[in-house]
């Protein structure tokens, strides 16, 4: 090495040390009340998972964890990437904090796996199979130190929502990114249920949200109706493309959030997801509280029916009065 | 403050080591060859995925991680067949072969994700072995330490051999090992078969040291592994293949070690790919800066 190298190398070194340190020294607060520490992450920024964050915050509040006087949050985001995420575990576990709050399969994986042999408790939200991700043993089970919210929803009220607006519906068309766990899981589940309904389930998947309207597309002439899981790629970034293809061809499209209804579909059954952050929030408070996180089971997040009138018109769909009557939430 | 800069240096220190041989296949590929191959964000996964998915149906973990460099292997032959056979200009058989590997990873997986977390992986063997609780940093360094050293020999020795010999000269001279004998073809396959061999067992490990393998997590590999061979080369000035192989495995491990500090400043993540650019375009740009300084002859700039 040269000798250049290696002033640079012990020159990082130190600053490393050093930079390193500072943080922890800015947040030593002086005596008084406990200051509880709880960090939070998720794999990157979604409207969904937005919420979510600010529905733990809020819940917590509401339990009296109110940030800035008894409680220090310390957020942080990968934007994807998950090596970082990996980093992000680490210096989670690192601090020793009261709680480590997880949003998404992939944050909460790396958590639990940083913080293995500690018994940090971890919240996990917004995962949709946390037993197929190895987070709790069974849905009536937690882990040692692992329980959480899920945004797993049952398909049965979303099949029956559809036939309610449109009881003439044979073929259901779903688009969504097969890279993606949550939405996979959900459009295995519609063909498992299509049956029962007398529907025929056809299929396109985006890889990115470039792919959406192409996928959007190729579903015209294919299908009386689609209806859209909770996908990141479709549902979330690439839903306006979805909503162009829909008006442009009165293709009817239903979804599955709030979020993506709102933007400009017929309506559907919604997962809530600043609902499902509160259910994390009001955990957490029992767990700081002493309780222990072994008797607190997974949840399941409810839905909500959500109905657009203005938008099923642009998509040639007049939604039955009845319908709009009984549903949960109606957007104007 | 000791306890926590010393935990941040460990876990850079084992981040550098396991990302060390994605900087390694990087190298040996951009640097030796001169092939820009990108397959490298597609064979990350592509290994986690093999390792992943052998150790959840109860195959012994070392086995796992053996076989996933193995699928490398065969990937990265696949990228030096497309452009030694096929023709193919060697930027776009990587992302080809980055886009392929996608579907192939997520057909391998079943889905976008497998979890590791409740299953015996090759860190719980190691912590086993050494008589420590498994996920402790010492085991995660141990067997990242262990595959790096058995690399970095085999790579060593190999790189001196008569045949290791005409594929780093292939990378400099083409026409001239040609006009020696040499197969320059069968130089590039052996190259990026063994680059995308350790890319993928780096995938294998990162898998089975965060607990699950998952379809996004090649994602900007391909950079992370420049930045690494670009700040090793700029602090170690590599001469040899021993030194030039320790330079990589500093770069990278250096470049995690910013990340990590990064983070605990609290800068936002979002912001760290474009801090890795300013890095490299930094680290590429002064010593051509200093050229013109000295009014130097400057090289044109490569084009590929």
């Amino acid at each position: 090495m040269s000798k250049k190298g290696l002033l640079a190398l012990s020159g990082i070194l130190c600053l490393a040390l050093v930079l390193t340190g500072l943080p922890f020294m800015a947040g030593c607060t002086p005596g008084g009340e406990k200051v509880y520490k709880v960090c939070i992450t998720q794999i990157a920024t979604h409207p969904d998972l937005d919420s979510n964050r600010q529905g733990i915050i809020d819940a917590m509040a509401e339990e009296g964890f109110v940030e800035g006087e008894n409680v220090e949050f310390v957020i942080q985001n990968p934007e994807g990437d998950m090596s970082v995420a990996a980093s992000i575990a680490d210096y989670f576990v690192s601090l020793k904090p009261d709680l480590i709050q997880a949003i998404t399969t992939p944050s909460a994986q790396t958590v639990v796996a940083a913080a293995e042999g500690t018994d940090i408790p971890i919240i996990f939200s917004s995962v949709t199979d946390p037993v197929t991700a190895g987070l709790v043993p069974s849905w009536q089970q937690a882990a040692p130190n692992v329980t959480g919210v899920s945004d797993w929803f049952e398909m049965a009220p979303q099949m029956e929502f559809v036939k309610e607006v449109l009881p003439d519906v044979q073929v259901l068309g779903t688009a969504y990114n097969a890279g993606e766990v949550n939405a996979a899981v959900q459009a295995e589940e519609l063909n498992n249920i299509a049956p029962q309904y007398g529907l025929t389930i056809v299929e396109a998947t985006a890889a990115s949200t470039a792919d959406v309207y192409a996928a959007g597309m190729s579903l015209v002439g294919r299908c009386d109706a689609v209806w859209i899981p909770t996908c990141n790629t479709v549902g979330g970034v690439g839903i306006e493309s979805m909503i162009k293809v829909g008006e442009e061809n009165s293709l009817p499209i239903f979804g599955s959030a709030v979020g993506m209804i709102e933007t400009g579909l017929v309506g559907g059954c919604s997962v809530d997801y600043y609902w499902i952050g509160k259910q994390a929030g009001y955990i957490a408070a029992r767990i700081l509280r002493g309780e222990s996180i072994a008797n607190i089971p997974p949840i399941k997040s409810a839905v909500s029916t959500v109905v657009y009138p203005a938008a099923a018109q642009r998509m040639g769909v007049t939604i039955p009065q009845a319908v709009i009557d009984a549903a949960d939430i109606v957007i104007e | 403050m000791l306890d926590v800069a010393g935990g941040v240096l460990a876990f850079s220190f084992y981040e550098g080591l396991v990302f060390g041989l994605v900087a390694i296949g990087v190298y040996l590929t951009f640097r030796v060859l001169s092939f820009p191959d990108l397959s490298v964000d597609g064979t990350f996964p592509l290994g986690a995925a093999v390792a992943a998915v052998l150790i959840v149906s109860g195959v012994n973990p070392f086995l796992a991680t053996l076989c996933a460099f193995c699928s490398g292997l065969g990937a990265g032959l696949l990228t030096g067949l497309l452009n030694t056979r096929l023709r193919l200009p060697a930027l776009l058989a990587g992302i080809i072969m980055m886009v392929a590997l996608y579907s192939v990873n997520l057909r391998i997986m079943g889905g976008a994700n497998v979890s590791l977390l409740r299953e015996v992986t090759a860190f719980d063997k190691v912590a086993g072995l050494l008589g420590l609780s498994s996920g402790s940093i010492e085991v995660s360094i141990s067997l990242a330490l262990v595959i790096a050293i058995i690399v970095f020999l085999i790579l060593n020795w190999f790189l001196r051999t008569e045949v290791g010999l005409a594929l780093r000269a292939t990378g400099d001279n083409e026409q001239m090992v040609r006009a020696l004998g040499s197969d320059t073809n069968k130089n590039i396959l052996l190259g990026c078969a063994i680059s995308n061999g350790l890319v993928a067992l780096a995938g294998a490990v990162v898998a089975q040291g965060q607990g699950f393998a998952d379809v996004g997590m090649g994602i900007g590999m391909i950079v992370m592994g420049l930045a690494s061979v670009i700040i090793g080369e700029a602090l170690v000035r590599p001469r040899g293949v021993a030194r030039l192989l320790l330079a990589v495995v500093v770069g990278a491990f250096v470049y995690r070690l910013f990340i990590t500090i990064a983070l605990r400043l609290g800068m936002a993540p979002g912001d760290l790919k474009l801090i890795t650019a300013v890095l490299v375009i930094i680290v590429l740009a002064v010593p051509h800066i200093r050229k013109k300084i000295r009014r130097e002859w400057v090289p044109p700039a490569a084009r590929w």
